[in-house]
């Protein structure tokens, strides 16, 4: 059968070239791999390769026609005992279509992977926090033990958990929040990594692919651009690139945002980065109680988990329920503190100032709704919404930079979908928008303080 | 180990095996010439990456695997690793159209294509990365004490990136049994290895972290076949990672949209003529005593499944509106 020569795209955005010149004519015996002839594409002047072998039968398009259409047939090339006058009747034929049934017969030959898909109703995580039972003893805990609770708890209940990073292990955690861990589990199961975090978030990745469940630590969130790739690009990507076939359960850990007078480079909340990203989960959780039942549900996850925690917090000590399997359900906000006149949305660090300064507008007479965030992607949307129609006035309050916040996304959702019940324009309060300077005065000027949350409060509620 | 695998080079085996190696490399030859002829013709889109001339790497070494426990991983140009796994051409080939009963579904593309019943990790874009991915893997391997070793290739140009460094750090310092084999094509996209590479010589790349080279020629698919014995014996023994540098080359260019204005033409032909893997492989057939014939008969048969793969990938259907929407999170929060 003759082959047809159609004129190729060689490039992704070519649609139509000039075929600049042909190197074999009529008759010509052509053999894999050798040159047909140039093309000239929008960008560059490409060699036409032949991929057949064969005889040159005819050229349809002479050399320096402009403007040939990609899929145009060119030329036709004729195998051993063929004649190349039978060519057009031939041509013609090929055009028509008779394949549709063979592929509904074929199917999709695929393994029994189950896909994302396949899982989506799967999910055994309550949508609500549960009850606490009458009667559960509630103990006072930091933060850090809390996450540490969470880990060693996971870790006895699940051989396949395992944690990475600097200093987890001997050092006992450059904060303290792996410690004891070695002890219990040993080094297999904790693991002192050297400082490389690109190439570990990747290892972690890996092991992720294959089958682990590891917590990678970061000794801070800011030492993680340097393995944001892994995260964004191997961790998150994945599962939706491969139809559903990988999975990629792994905890990033570690603290986030401004700690205290270490400047701009290690100053920073990165929230807003990961929880821009589709295929990862974003948890920013500030008391004990949440720290430890949302890190358990990251653990458990099947998706890639971004577990942002902060370092002035990690002495705090919250109240909590004593239970044997205290996990939270992931992308649920929770009210903190109830109120009807002004709704102040928040996460992580910021909700305890955005608590401070509900009490200071319980003496100016205005009674605010603290709502915690806790997780960031995927973002609660109706608890925000909820909390608007009740208050109808919502303002932000985030440790971070204002420009495309978590803050402005709220903001958003506001507006498109909350916009009949709002009474005043959505405020941002945050830090400002410039690097966190050393100097104790300028650092506390950058960074967002209860009376700036009380203050635009009071704004909005046209006080 | 660079000293027992001089001592013998090539591997033996008998017309059986080589026949099989000789049909996987044909196999992918031929599918890839097809997948360059569809793109072409504007069915496959974006970046496709050919693997025409390095046939023999991935037929070499992946035919030393126990698929039972190994697992793999590569970079983008990928093809040809999957189908020396058997997979179905047809729904690479449809993933390569972006078709609904590609491997991915559709949605990954030609770059990332996966298959776990394989133990085949992908399929990655980002120069790189595949290698401390097939870290994690090797990681896993270790954790779970099950015997498997982990085969993460990467190119010439992938090897200039500091998380390779990073990962032969740590593969070293903790044993993990990880075989690191660098396709030496002689170019990253335009740039020639001598351009980009300080030491140009791979192989020697792992001394600081005390990894044993070897040097290969990845045109010869029973030299790269008898190289994987030794590698893969060493990583199984516990003692650690291997590095292995396959000297090959890629006749096509870098992806479908490569001018090849870095090489001559002259220089193309030559490594064609004179080490083509598969005509090697052919010439050693003949001389066992295979007839061009049934030769013939196997190029035929390959044609033949290479089509109806083509015809597959254009004929079923591009995955439905619903699937933009789905694998995003596996959970449901
Ligand atoms: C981090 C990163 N940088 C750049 C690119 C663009 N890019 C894709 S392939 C490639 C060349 C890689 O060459 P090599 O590692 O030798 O592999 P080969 O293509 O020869 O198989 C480049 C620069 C990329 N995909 N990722
Ligand atoms: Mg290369």
């Amino acid at each position: 059968m003759p082959i047809e020569l159609k004129m190729p795209a060689l490039s992704p955005t070519m649609e139509e070239g000039t075929l600049a010149r042909w190197l074999v004519k009529e008759g010509d015996s052509v053999s894999a791999g050798d040159v047909l002839a140039e093309i000239e594409t929008d960008k560059a002047t490409m060699e036409f390769e032949s991929i057949d072998e064969g005889t040159v039968g005819k050229i349809l398009i002479p050399e320096g026609t402009e403007n040939v259409k990609v899929g145009t047939l060119i030329a036709v090339l004729t195998g051993e005992d063929e004649d190349a006058s039978a060519i057009p009747a031939q041509a013609a034929k090929a055009e028509a279509p008779e394949e549709d049934h063979k592929a509904a017969e074929s199917g999709a030959p695929k393994g029994d992977a189950p896909s994302g898909t396949d899982q989506l109703a799967a999910s055994a995580t309550p949508a609500v926090d549960p009850e606490i039972p009458a009667g559960t003893n509630m103990i006072k805990l930091t933060v850090r033990e809390a996450l540490r609770d969470a880990m060693a708890e996971e870790m006895r209940l699940d051989e396949r958990v395992f944690v990475m990073g600097e200093e987890v292990a001997e050092y006992q955690g450059a904060y303290k929040v792996t410690q004891g861990l070695l002890e219990e589990f040993g080094p297999r199961r904790v693991i002192d990594t050297p400082i490389t975090e690109y190439g570990f978030a990747g290892i972690g990745t890996g092991a992720a692919m294959g089958g682990l469940r590891p917590v990678v630590e970061f000794m801070t969130f800011n030492f993680a651009m340097q393995a944001i790739d892994h995260i964004v690009n191997s961790a998150a990507k994945t599962n939706y690139m491969s139809g559903g076939q990988m999975r990629i359960p792994i905890v990033f850990r570690g603290p986030n945002g401004a700690a205290s007078r270490v400047a701009a480079q290690h100053s920073q909340n990165f929230a807003p980065w990961y929880a821009n990203v589709p295929g990862l989960v974003v948890i920013a959780p500030y008391d004990a109680s949440d720290a430890k039942g949302l890190l358990k549900a990251a653990i458990r996850s099947d998706d890639p988990v971004v577990f942002l925690e902060n370092e002035l917090v990690y002495g705090r000590s919250f109240e909590l329920a004593q239970l044997d399997d205290h996990v939270l359900p992931i992308g649920k906000a929770r009210i903190v503190r109830e109120g009807k006149d002004v709704t102040i949305v928040s996460y992580s660090i910021a909700v305890g100032l955005a608590l401070e300064a509900a009490e200071t507008l319980v003496g100016e007479g205005i009674d605010a709704e603290v709502l915690d965030l806790r997780t960031l992607r995927p973002l609660d949307r109706e608890a925000i919404l909820t909390s608007l129609a009740k208050t109808n006035r919502l303002i932000i309050a985030e440790e971070g930079w204002p420009t495309c916040s978590i803050a402005s996304e709220v903001a958003a959702i506001c507006m498109e979908d909350g916009f009949d019940n709002l009474d005043a324009p959505v405020l941002r309060v945050c830090n400002e928008d410039v690097p966190l300077p050393y100097a104790a005065n300028l650092e506390a000027m950058a960074l967002i303080d209860a009376d700036r949350i009380v203050e635009a409060a009071r704004k909005v509620c046209y006080r | 180990m660079q000293q027992t695998f001089e001592q013998q080079r090539r591997y033996e085996t008998g017309e059986a095996e080589l026949l099989t190696f000789y049909e996987q490399m044909l196999l992918i030859r031929r599918f890839e010439e097809k997948a360059g002829q569809l793109y072409g013709l504007g069915l496959i889109g974006g970046f496709c990456h050919l693997y025409i001339g390095q046939e023999a790497v991935a037929i070499g070494l992946q035919s030393a695997l126990d698929n039972e426990k190994d697992s793999v991983i590569t970079g983008y140009r990928d093809h040809g690793h999957m189908l020396a796994y058997g997979i179905d051409p047809k729904i690479i080939m449809a993933e390569l159209t972006g078709r609904l009963a590609g491997i991915s579904k559709g949605k990954g593309g030609s770059m990332h294509m996966f298959s776990t019943e394989h133990k085949f990790y992908g399929g990655h874009g980002i120069v790189g990365a595949q290698v401390p991915l097939g870290g994690g893997l090797a990681l896993a391997h270790q954790y779970r004490d099950d015997g498997g070793l982990c085969l993460a290739y990467f190119g010439d140009g992938a090897a200039n990136q500091g998380q390779v460094y990073e990962t032969f750090n740590m593969a070293s310092l903790w044993k993990l049994p990880i075989v690191f084999a660098i396709e030496n094509n002689q170019y990253a996209m335009g740039t020639a290895v001598r351009r980009s590479s300080a030491e140009t010589e791979f192989y020697r790349r792992g001394t600081a972290f005390r990894i044993p080279g070897m040097q290969v020629n990845g045109m010869d698919v029973l030299e790269v076949r008898q190289a994987a014995e030794v590698a893969f014996a060493h990583v199984r023994a516990g003692k650690g990672p291997v590095l292995m540098e396959l000297e090959t080359y890629r006749y096509r260019g870098h992806s479908m949209s490569d001018p090849a204005k870095y090489r001559t033409r002259e220089e193309v032909q030559e490594v064609r003529e004179k080490s083509d893997p598969i005509e090697g492989a052919k010439a050693d057939l003949l001389r066992l005593g295979v007839s061009e014939d049934r030769l013939k008969e196997i190029d035929k048969r390959i044609r033949a499944a290479v089509t109806e793969s083509a015809d597959f990938a254009e004929s079923s259907p591009e995955p439905g509106a619903d699937e933009l929407y789905t694998d995003v999170l596996v959970g449901s929060y």
